[in-house]
């Protein structure tokens, strides 16, 4: 056993503030939770569904992260041009914009009158916003840039070789990219897909602009809480633990994956 | 005593979260400056009252920050450091009232009515309330916490009207802007802001037996500056003839 | 079936204008300096890299013919590669590993010939990952891959220099059983004179992108061409002025048996070198007193530093040390005859 390096002791107080700064919200919802309640609380049927529809729309738009996300990463790490970095930045995008203004953008895109929803609806048979499927690409929207980016780099990180010595053993590209290179991403792969969830997860900004506010139809646990904020502080504090719970109950046992490798 | 100090620090924290960013300013004022927390609706009226304001009184600096009426309360509750709370219903205001706050009698400034809002040239035809129960409508309305909202259910209890919303929408911004993109067909605000958005939807006036009377109370803080004389000054200004004119000109109804 | 390059490519700062021939069952050794250009060579002719202009052909089939030629891809090109750092897929054994590059058979038939070809390489753990085996192990399943593809030519790129001394003879011996036994042309990169004596029947010596000298390694020896050729080989070599039949070489001349005029390099044998304890009577030419620097003892011979207006090295018995009193440092007469110097023109 080598002993770990010295920590030095000048970083300890700003370290230590920081900790703090992270860990005090949380003593505070504790501190205030409705604890005698909270089981009825949870038990009531607008937390259940709000829950539930949580959990399938952060699945599915990690989901479409995935099948969609890691082609697009894969293209931008096969190599650099202009284009390339321009679609960087795009999918860049919505890690910056407000996610309100990334709903208001989604609405003018694919909304009822919106530049491919309009075209879009008949052939769907709904409109968007407003629907379930509204919200899964609302968290899409803001959760796929972070998968995305997270591959790429991956990628980018892999030794080129591998690929090239595959392909002096006879596989083509297709074949390389499905037992090389995957593969060898695969723990980047993990993180990138936990990153995305988790951000899913959270997502408000963009799904109370683009889906609206409907309980049981995108009335997700973020706009629970919101909602709840305005009338039932006790309510939303329950939520808002029940989030943080569910967040741990992931995170912790996959911590490994998302956490830098040692 | 830190369980206070907790319970502010969580509860800000997740109000700061889950607040739509740009919608909110600082809660806390500069010192000098007078804080007004006034809701949404009152938004355009109260700039153009806090300019004219100033002119009148050279010192005196405004801070206007405004919300929905139950965030706004929220905060107050929290402990944000405010002087004057517009409010635009009565039950909001009961709430901050119970914080021992104010330093007197809320003083009702204003009343505003509701209407229909729709899409531009009114495509979908809509007369009045009962066009709202039509199949082919889309209709938005704000969430029941927020005052707008109450009142719109309110009204179209009275007209045994049953709209399915196909949104709780977070404020009355939110739902002209829905009707505005043409997301959806129909939305119930107050007539003042369709007359501020009227380049963008059109109004259709709800009868008066039908509609219901919302009314905005305004109130002076003492968790502010308790010796600043400007808070008191805005509150007078308010409810001046100067004021009343002001909010009249954006569509609002004498108390 | 036989591998012809021609080889024209910018890259960086390298410019590659290189052209050899491997032939079929012949094993031939590409050496040279770092950034010769050597492992881009090997790159174009695995498909790796496409050239500017040239071509490559294997047997008859042309697999690369500039940019407007035709360009096989690496994966139909049948051209095996040894990397240095093994490549070893790290997510598989190392049976699936060799069992990857097995073409045209069911997944079970692949597995046995894998398991065939790892037996021949001497592995005997063929579920283990890379990341437990050693260096020497790693690269021989590499081996057994590149094999198992049943490739038309074979390329090795230094495949012994990441091994540490222990495993490299044992790897070198393995190396060259297997290359003798494939049927095709057999091409490595190496650095080590010593390597590419035990494998290589020819060399081909690459400096700044072009071939300096191809050959025997009998025909290196008495002709180097260059001085990293005579570097490599251990022998001595001086770039000087030739005129009537003398070398001008800074302070110092050298007689020399040919009538050059102009610049050349003159390569002598270390072999070639006498030294004597007092000055030698009769025909060298060349005698000079020169101060021992060193000694390097090798392990039937000892190699000699020698000081002066004209350093060189010398290659004396073990008896010739004692007897010279080498060891005492001191001065000791060299002599070299004049036909010994090997002149080449520049």
């Amino acid at each position: 056993m080598t002993p770990a390096p010295r920590f030095p002791v000048l970083l300890w107080l700003p370290a230590a503030l920081a900790a703090a700064f992270f860990l005090l919200p949380l003593v505070g919802l504790c501190q205030r939770a409705p604890w005698s309640s909270l089981a009825t609380r949870l038990a009531s049927p607008a937390i259940r569904d709000a829950l539930w529809l949580s959990l399938q729309c952060s699945a599915a738009a990690t989901t479409l992260s995935l099948l969609f996300g890691l082609p697009l990463a894969a293209w931008l790490a096969a190599g650099s041009s202009r284009l390339r970095t321009a679609v960087r930045v795009l999918v860049t995008l919505p890690m910056v914009l407000p996610p309100v203004v990334g709903g208001v953008a989604m609405l003018l895109a694919y909304g009822r009158n919106g530049l491919i929803g309009s075209a879009a609806e008949p052939w769907l048979g709904f409109a968007l916003p407003f629907t379930t499927p509204g919200v899964v690409l609302a968290e899409t929207y803001v959760a796929m840039p972070f998968f995305v980016l997270a591959v790429e780099g991956g990628l980018r990180g892999l030794d080129p070789r591998y690929a090239e010595a595959a392909a002096t053993l006879g596989a083509g590209p297709g074949r390389v990219f499905r037992t090389v290179t995957v593969p060898m991403l695969l723990p980047t792969l993990r993180s990138g897909l936990l990153l995305a969830w988790a951000r899913a997860l959270g997502e408000f900004g963009a799904t109370i602009t683009f889906a609206g506010n409907l309980a049981g139809a995108t009335r997700t646990m973020p706009l629970a809480v919101y909602t709840a904020l305005e009338t039932d502080p006790d309510a939303a504090i329950t939520l808002s633990l029940l989030m943080v719970g569910i967040a741990a109950a992931v995170l912790f046992p996959l911590r490994r994956h998302w956490l830098p490798s040692r | 005593m830190p369980l206070p100090l907790l319970r502010r620090l969580s509860l800000t924290t997740l109000t700061l979260l889950i607040t739509l960013p740009g919608a909110c300013t600082k809660p806390t004022p500069a010192a000098e400056k007078t804080m007004v927390f006034a809701a949404a609706s009152l938004t355009a009226a109260f700039e153009e009252l806090a300019e004219a304001f100033a002119q009148g009184h050279p010192g005196a600096r405004l801070d206007l920050h405004f919300a929905g009426t139950p965030q706004l309360v929220l905060q107050l509750q929290e402990g944000a450091a405010v002087d004057v709370f517009a409010s635009a219903d009565q039950a909001n205001m009961q709430k901050v009232v119970a914080t021992g706050k104010t330093t007197a009698a809320p003083a009702t400034f204003a009343r505003n009515r509701l209407t229909i809002v729709v899409e531009k040239g009114n495509p979908k035809g809509i007369a009045g309330l009962a066009d709202l129960s039509r199949q082919d409508l889309r209709v938005v309305l704000c969430g029941p916490e927020v005052p707008a909202g109450r009142y719109a259910r309110q009204a179209l209890d009275q007209a045994k009207v049953a709209v399915a919303s196909r949104s709780d929408e977070p404020s009355v911004k939110a739902v002209v802007s829905k009707v505005a993109l043409g997301e959806v067909d129909a939305g119930i605000v107050y007539v003042t802001d369709a007359a501020g958005a009227k380049d963008k939807v059109d109004a259709v006036a709800i009868a008066d037996e039908q509609n219901v009377i919302a009314s905005y109370p305004i109130v002076r803080l003492q968790c502010g500056h308790a010796e600043d004389p400007v808070g008191e000054q805005f509150v007078a200004f308010v409810l001046s003839a100067a004021g009343q004119a002001v909010l009249a000109r954006h569509g609002f109804a004498a108390p | 079936m036989k591998l012809a390059a021609d080889l024209h490519l910018r890259r960086g700062t390298l410019r590659l204008d290189a052209g050899f021939v491997v032939a079929p069952g012949s094993t031939v050794a590409l050496l040279g300096p770092n950034g010769a250009g050597k492992t881009t060579a090997l790159r174009c002719l695995a498909g790796l890299l496409r050239l500017d202009a040239g071509s490559i052909t294997l047997g008859e089939r042309r697999l690369d013919g500039g940019p407007d030629g035709p360009f096989v891809p690496p994966e139909h090109r049948g051209i095996g590669l040894l990397f240095q750092d093994h490549l070893l897929f790290p997510h598989r054994t190392a049976l699936q590993n060799v069992a990857y590059g097995v073409r045209g058979a069911s997944r079970k038939r692949a597995r046995a010939i894998a398991g065939a070809w790892l037996e021949r390489v001497g592995i005997a753990t063929p579920e283990l990952r890379p990341a437990q085996l050693s260096g020497g192990q790693a690269q021989r399943v590499a081996l057994a891959r590149a094999l198992a593809s049943n490739p038309s030519a074979l390329l090795l790129d230094e495949p012994l220099a990441a091994i540490d001394a222990s495993a490299r003879f044992e790897l070198r011996r393995l190396l060259r059983e297997h290359l003798r036994a494939f049927p095709g042309p057999r091409l490595l990169v190496l650095h080590d004179i010593a390597d590419a004596l035990a494998l290589a029947d020819r060399l081909v010596v690459l400096e700044q992108g072009q071939v300096v000298q191809a050959g025997s390694i009998n025909d290196l020896v008495c002709r180097p061409r260059s001085r990293y050729v005579a570097d490599l080989l251990g022998v001595n070599s001086f770039v000087g002025d030739c005129r009537d039949g003398h070398v001008r070489l800074g302070a110092a001349s050298l007689t020399v048996a040919t009538a050059t005029t102009g610049e050349v390099l003159v390569t002598v044998h270390p072999r070639a070198v006498s030294l004597f304890r007092s000055r030698p009577e009769g025909s060298p030419r060349n005698v000079w007193l020169a101060p021992v620097l060193g000694l390097e003892h090798q392990l039937e011979r000892v190699r000699v530093e020698l000081g002066g207006a004209l350093p060189v090295v010398a290659e004396v018995t073990r008896a010739a040390v004692d007897e010279l009193r080498l060891a005492d440092g001191g001065e000791v007469w060299v002599a070299i005859k004049a036909t010994e110097l090997v002149v080449t023109a520049r």
